[in-house]
């Protein structure tokens, strides 16, 4: 499960915001938000692309890069909607 | 126009008319009255004067946008000093180039950025003094700095300064087309002249609040401090996060009940088109302001069918003028309308004429570079005098007439449309970005051998911003690894939309970087 959001979460930001990109580049860990990947608009189609795919809706303080930044924390932060 | 007075002065007019109204709301903190307000600021005053600084002089701002960074401005006016605010989240070597250029007495500063300030500092020359605040919030943390230097040794009460309306108010640092960032000097009368300006179109009242969307180190927050306390109204901060985060700012927005709202347009697309603007009321908001780009006609469509109550305004002006033009936006936009609506007739407070390559005033109806003059001129950029020199053109009565760059079209009634840029500078966000020191961030980079950035227009976004590279390693970065290094070098709003990579990049006959030829590759 947790692999299957990780995956699709990753395929989705190499998608639209890293086109081109050697996947292997692309971690768990690597940052988002602070490191450049998402803008503003990104992190807005990010959080609607969640809200779509996984059926989850994400409260407003958590668009924060606290719970955006990074394939892991937004994993975790899908699950925890889930469970 | 009146404009003898200078920014505090107005300040402590409201606060004397005033002193029971909510000055600033910080959602989340809290919020301050004009007389408290002034007590805070007044402590400032007294304590960086007790710290040597002195008329003349100029302080940092390296603080998120709070109540305390409010207070922070108008203690900086009243020892007489000029405020010089930076972006808390550009890279602290930025900040320190800014900070060393302009040559501050004393910076206040949050503890958080202190560390890495200190360190990027200490390598250009010898620190100035740091008031550390532990946060931000309230007007809470600057309240405890002063307090804990006080318990050492108290700061005497000074006389607030009776600033020369020449004098310099504050230095707003905006992207330099040689890579470092060039400081614009505006006198309290530049400022001034604006806000009555604003008073007079804009008629504010007590009873309105603003909204403080615009980051302090961009011009737009001029009219956000300066003419909501000038007339005893409340202004609303939006912090950093939720600024630029539509689904966040829409609810806020409603809640605190805006009546003037101002923002570059960027936000206000993201808001029309993600916001769920219909599941909120904005009945109070009566004024609509935007500036500092170009609002795509069908973004604003959409936003004028959600929001329609109030009236729309297009402000436009650089940053060395602040706004001097200004539009009304019709109530009702055409749908076959595709263009975006002019930038307006001129503002009273200043005067402006379109001149040809030659420098001679053209016609209406042909293109031309906008000047203006007038009492909301910048002084010059500070320390760069040729630089000052070459922006402006002096007339035969020896008026100086600043140079936007901007290239505009005057129609038969008055109104300029704007066509483009005469330089490298584009829009972005509301920011100025000159793409040069976008190149000059990525040359930083040690596998970079060449780089050259150039602008593409994007319905959507304004512009798209593409870089060209070249290293003469068989593997070069990957995308990933250039937009960390980018987001360590440049502010956020310069990191570019895509790379790539080239053995070469295209050169002219006389062996310049092409850019007709990289614009065809694009």
């Amino acid at each position: 499960m947790t692999e299957d959001i990780k995956g699709t979460v990753k395929e989705y930001i190499l998608q639209e915001f890293l086109p081109g990109e050697d996947p292997n580049e692309l971690t768990d860990t690597t940052p988002l938000i602070t490191g450049g990947v998402l803008d503003s608009i990104g992190t807005v189609k990010l959080v609607m692309f969640i809200e779509e795919r996984f059926g989850v809706t994400l409260q407003a303080h958590e668009t924060d890069p606290d719970y955006l930044n990074t394939i892991e924390s937004i994993s975790n932060l899908i699950l925890s909607k889930r469970s | 126009m009146e404009t003898r007075r200078v920014l505090h002065q107005l300040f402590d007019d409201a606060v004397a008319r005033y002193p029971d109204n909510t000055a600033v709301v910080e959602p989340g903190e809290g919020s301050i009255n004009y007389a408290d307000l002034a007590v805070l600021s007044n402590r400032l005053r007294d304590r960086l004067h007790a710290l040597g600084v002195r008329s003349g002089d100029r302080v940092g701002i390296y603080l998120r946008k709070s109540i305390d960074g409010v207070a922070a401005i108008y203690g900086i006016l009243k020892v007489g000093a000029a405020y010089v605010p930076v972006d808390p989240g550009a890279p602290a070597e930025r900040n320190s180039y800014i900070m060393h250029n302009c040559d501050v007495k004393a910076v206040v500063i949050e503890n958080r950025f202190a560390e890495k300030f200190r360190a990027e500092y200490e390598r250009l020359g010898a620190l100035p003094y740091l008031l550390t605040l532990n946060g931000t919030g309230g007007g809470r943390a600057l309240r405890q700095a002063l307090d804990d230097a006080d318990q050492e040794a108290r700061a005497p009460e000074i006389e607030t300064a009776s600033s020369n309306s020449r004098d310099l108010a504050y230095i707003l640092y905006t992207s330099g087309s040689t890579g470092k960032p060039k400081g614009v000097m505006l006198s309290h009368e530049n400022a001034v002249s604006f806000v009555d300006w604003c008073s007079e179109v804009f008629q504010p009242e007590s009873t309105d609040r603003f909204s403080s969307h615009a980051p302090f180190h961009f011009d737009l927050s001029i009219l956000d401090l300066h003419v909501s306390l000038k007339h005893g109204a409340a202004l609303v901060i939006v912090s950093e996060e939720v600024g630029k985060d539509p689904l966040r700012l829409a609810p806020l927005i409603a809640e605190q009940r805006i009546s003037i709202w101002y923002s570059a347009p960027s936000i206000l697309a993201l808001l029309a088109q993600f916001g769920n603007l219909d599941r909120h009321d904005y009945s109070t908001i009566r004024l609509l302001l935007f500036a500092g780009e170009v609002f795509p006609v069908k973004h604003l469509r959409a936003l004028h069918a959600l929001v329609p109550k109030p009236r729309y305004f297009n402000l436009y002006g650089p940053t060395e003028t602040n706004v001097c033009t200004f539009y009304e936006i019709p109530t009702l936009i055409p749908e076959a309308r595709t263009s975006p609506f002019p930038i307006g007739v001129t503002c009273s407070h200043l005067s402006s004429k379109v001149v040809g390559e030659n420098g001679s005033e053209v016609v209406a109806g042909e293109e031309g570079e906008l000047c203006i003059s007038g009492p909301g001129v910048m002084l010059g950029y500070w320390a760069l005098p040729e630089l000052t020199a070459q922006g402006f053109i002096v007339d035969a009565a020896g008026l100086h007439w600043y140079k936007t760059g901007d290239i505009v079209v005057e129609a038969s009634d008055g109104n300029y449309t704007y066509m483009g840029r005469r330089d490298r500078m584009v829009k972005r966000r509301g920011y100025r970005v000159e793409l040069g020191e976008i190149e000059a961030g990525l040359y930083r980079h040690p596998l970079v051998e060449e780089v050259a950035v150039i602008a593409l227009p994007d319905e959507e976004a304004g512009v798209k911003i593409k870089a060209f590279l070249s290293c003469g390693q068989a593997k070069h970065p990957s995308l990933i690894e250039l937009k960390r290094f980018c987001s360590e070098h440049l502010p956020l709003y310069m990191i570019p939309d895509s790379f790539s990579w080239h053995e070469t990049l295209p050169k002219t006959s006389t062996d310049k970087i092409d850019y007709q030829r990289l614009k065809e590759m694009a």
